[in-house]
């Protein structure tokens, strides 16, 4: 699997990413600069997280309109994945290439904890090497993760199973206590349409390492491997 | 001529950071602030000189990047 891991001003979380996909793929993934017109031939485009922008504007709104982001919409459209975590995720929805928006968390806090997921969705690209109802232990580390969208948008993303990801309690339970942001209907992570596009607040590159977090995080990237070898 | 931009989360939308500002107020005695919602506001100087044209454009602006019409609205007033 040949990755490509774009960088804009204020990532913070590339390495990171770089590292679960070297580990995942074994091959090492090549960093685009946001100001590149052009996108390398690869499998995989990856967002990383961080405050690209210094989150001016709002978190993302300026990384979606660049140079790089171009070249990643139209490569989107001929069917090539894209991984999107964190600010990764707000650049996708900025950029229109998943639906809702990610407001500022309801606490107004910034929340850097571990939390659990729920797979909501194993028959994806990204979630194969899960089972569905699956929880895994992952961090988030963020202060605008609070998804919302309206609700003829929820009932499409329930109904199309484009929900890839829920907060939940360490049993499975979606309930108040287990939302780290607010999420409306405890939503952490989204597929478009064809989900070949997931966007997700937590950070799976982090729970890749069993001596700093654990490994529940592998599971995303090797089945990115798995799908796309 | 100068252009300047409201951008509210829309009626609906949860404002915390309004409601947090409410919860301040009446901290400090300022009673009877049912309601605080909270936005951003631009200035934009602009070559243009026709009226319509300039709000054409600074509409089109706010679709593309100043507000999130997803959560967002926005008012353009142009003066100046």
């Amino acid at each position: 699997m040949r990755a490509a891991v774009v960088s804009f001003p204020g990532s913070n979380r590339e390495r990171d990413i770089v590292m679960a996909l070297e580990r995942a793929s074994g091959r090492k993934p090549v960093v685009v600069w946001h100001g590149d017109a052009e996108i390398p031939d690869c499998d995989l485009i990856v967002l990383p997280g961080g405050f690209s922008y210094g989150d001016y504007l709002r978190s993302g709104a300026m990384a979606a309109h660049s140079p790089a982001m171009k070249a990643l919409k139209e490569r989107a459209a001929k069917g090539v994945p894209v991984l999107g975590v964190c600010n990764g995720f707000q650049i996708l929805t900025e950029a229109g290439l998943l639906p809702g928006a990610l407001m500022r968390n309801a606490t107004l806090k910034f929340v850097c904890r571990q939390v659990h997921l729920r797979v909501e969705e194993s028959q994806s690209l990204f979630t194969n090497a899960y089972e569905k109802g699956q929880v895994i232990r992952v961090p988030v580390a963020h202060a605008d993760g609070n998804y919302t969208a309206d609700e003829g948008t929820l009932k499409r993303l329930e109904d199309r199973g484009l929900i890839a990801f829920r907060y939940v309690t360490p049993d499975g339970r979606a309930a108040p206590e287990a939302n780290p942001n607010g999420s409306i209907r405890s939503i952490a992570g989204i597929f478009n349409e064809s989900k070949t596009v997931l966007g997700l607040m937590p950070h799976p590159e982090d729970a890749t390492d069993p001596n700093a977090g654990g490994m529940d995080g592998i599971g995303l990237f090797k089945s990115l491997v798995d799908a796309l070898h | 001529m100068k252009a300047t931009v409201h951008v509210t989360l829309k009626p609906g939308v949860l404002d915390p950071q309004g409601q947090a500002i409410g919860h301040a107020l009446s901290g400090l005695g300022f009673s009877g602030v049912t309601s605080v919602r909270m936005g951003k506001f631009l200035e934009l100087d602009l070559a243009e000189t026709d009226r319509a044209k300039a709000e054409a454009a600074v509409r089109a602006m706010c679709e593309k990047l100043l507000a999130n019409t997803v959560i967002e609205a926005y008012r353009v007033e142009i003066g100046g």
